[in-house]
């Protein structure tokens, strides 16, 4: 346990040297969110409520969101990929960790520094710029808290999906490109799943996606009862249990069939 | 000109050859662009699903000019992809390697770098284009063609123009910056009607990144939108001063460089 503990550390202090990166960062998120802050306004056009979020709500939604992004995003998949293709793999194998559990460790450190150094004054500054409102109740923290932790892990799981399969597809830039596509639309970051047709909820219900994003930005907005709250809650837990199946199968496969590219 | 015709050429086919290495990896690149194209479309299809116009816009002319900007948006993706100027060519010392070449530095980076598969992008915006022009009933002209490839190209130079004076940024400061992706964001606002936004904003996007002039206002010359008449005819004339001060700035800035690495 010491030694993942001590990877995160690791990760923080590197992400913590390059720390000039994240003030512009902010800004690149605080433009998008200004995109979308006009969007969403033009799209309300002086409508109060629309499928049951207030604009303020949806302001709130769209910084949030993009806020715990910084949280859960990283790029694990990119980097499993570019150690596949170099043959760096190879060494990784045999160094006395789980080289899977390893890689979410790192993605773990990269995100809390994010949500200290990125998330949090990035927040302060968007909710000067723009008509944000948080809720002061606690219950509703807490909840935001478990979920966005959830949320990490499958994002970082679906991370380790893609990043397997180079071993099997050798390049697969395009594949890690698509599933951050994906991701995209599907987790409810560019747009709230309830505004979705009704047809394509349901499908959704079915898949991991809307536990990234959707399930916090609504309980951060009050978007969800907390009954609600819980269910969705409880629904984020049992993906992340489910995903640890797929990725254990490609994993032993993918280990059997290794092929080094090089070294 | 001749010979940098048959440069262009030749990278051409070199190019081909390479990126037919990986054919299964081309084939899911090819449909993550779709894709990524794809989204911005269903999200304009969702809003619309809640409501019917966008500050006077319908949705089929905010579709059209989604897929205007699409197409010199591909072009140029396909040639300027100077993202990384700064690591590849400055920190890395690369650049001492292309002013060794006998053809202009940028042309020569421009060849190196090409991605000619996000030409594909632009044919999906024609398509969107005729799919959105049809249900609003728009009529082609016979000189709408040629206004059309002068709209693309100039849109295609304010791109251009913007993203080699950020690369020259690199010429004077050295530390690496991340204004490159800052900018692909603020290009997104291009996409929009510019009266959605505030008056700094649409002043921003109108005279200092001119990203207006690929998206909303030539298309809204097509969509026969006459009240931004004035703003359609300029941007030839944008891209054309915006990629001629860029090249001035680029000659300055090269002038400056030592080289590093070794």
């Amino acid at each position: 346990m010491d030694k993942y503990l001590e990877m995160i550390r690791i990760r923080f202090l590197m992400m913590l040297a390059y720390r000039t990166n994240y003030y512009t960062g902010i800004l690149i998120y605080s433009i998008n969110i200004g995109a979308y802050y006009f969007l969403w306004t033009a799209i309300y056009g002086g409508k109060h409520h629309m499928v049951g979020l207030s604009v303020i709500q949806m302001t709130t939604y769209v910084a949030v969101s993009w806020m715990a992004r910084a949280f859960y995003f990283n790029n694990i998949d990119r980097e499993m990929a570019m150690e596949i293709m170099e043959g760096k793999v190879a060494v990784e194998l045999i160094k006395p960790y789980n080289y899977l559990g390893m890689k979410t460790m790192q993605g773990l450190g990269e995100g809390i520094f994010r949500l200290l150094f990125f998330s949090v004054p990035g927040l302060i500054i968007v909710s000067l710029l723009f008509p944000v409102k948080f809720t002061w109740n606690p219950t509703v923290w807490g909840l935001f808290g478990i979920s966005i932790l959830l949320s990490f892990f499958i994002n970082t799981q679906l991370n380790l999906l893609t990043g397997i399969t180079t071993f099997f597809f050798f390049n697969n830039s395009g594949l890690i490109r698509a599933k951050r596509v994906i991701i995209d639309l599907f987790s409810g970051l560019l747009l709230p799943i309830s505004f979705f047709p009704g047809w394509a909820q349901n499908v959704m219900k079915y898949l991991p996606f809307q536990g990234i994003s959707y399930i916090p930005s609504m309980i951060f907005t009050n978007g969800f009862s907390h009954q609600q709250a819980m269910n969705a809650i409880w629904q984020q837990f049992m993906w992340v249990v489910v995903l640890v199946l797929p990725i254990q199968l490609l994993w032993y496969i993918a280990k059997k069939q290794l092929i080094i590219q090089g070294g | 000109m001749l010979y940098y015709l048959s440069m262009f050429f030749q990278y051409i086919s070199q190019y081909m050859k390479t990126r037919f290495q990986y054919r299964a990896n081309l084939f899911v690149e090819f449909f993550s662009d779709l894709m990524s194209q794809a989204v911005n479309f269903i999200f304009i299809l969702i809003v619309f699903g809640h409501t019917s116009l966008l500050h006077g816009w319908n949705r089929d002319e905010i579709i059209f000019i989604y897929g205007f900007f699409l197409v010199p948006f591909a072009v140029f993706s396909s040639f300027f992809n100077i993202w990384d100027f700064n690591e590849r060519y400055i920190v890395k010392g690369e650049l001492d390697r292309i002013l060794t070449r006998p053809i202009h530095s940028l042309f020569q980076i421009v060849l190196e770098r090409m991605e000619l598969e996000s030409l594909l992008g632009g044919l999906t915006g024609l398509v969107v284009m005729f799919y959105s022009g049809s249900r609003l009933g728009l009529e082609i002209k016979w000189y709408d063609p040629i206004l059309f490839l002068v709209f693309v190209i100039g849109g295609a130079l304010v791109y251009g123009g913007v993203f080699v004076l950020i690369a020259c940024i690199s010429f004077w400061a050295d530390a690496r910056t991340d204004i490159m992706p800052m900018m692909y964001n603020i290009s997104n606002y291009g996409r929009y009607p510019v009266d959605i936004y505030n008056s700094v904003i649409r002043f921003v996007l109108t005279w200092i990144l001119p990203f207006a002039f690929v998206g909303v206002y030539p298309a809204a010359y097509f969509l026969g939108k006459k009240e931004w008449s004035s703003y359609v005819f300029l941007t030839p004339f944008m891209g054309i001063l915006f990629f001629t001060i860029s090249i001035f700035v680029w000659n300055q800035g090269v002038k400056r460089y030592r080289g590093a690495g070794n």
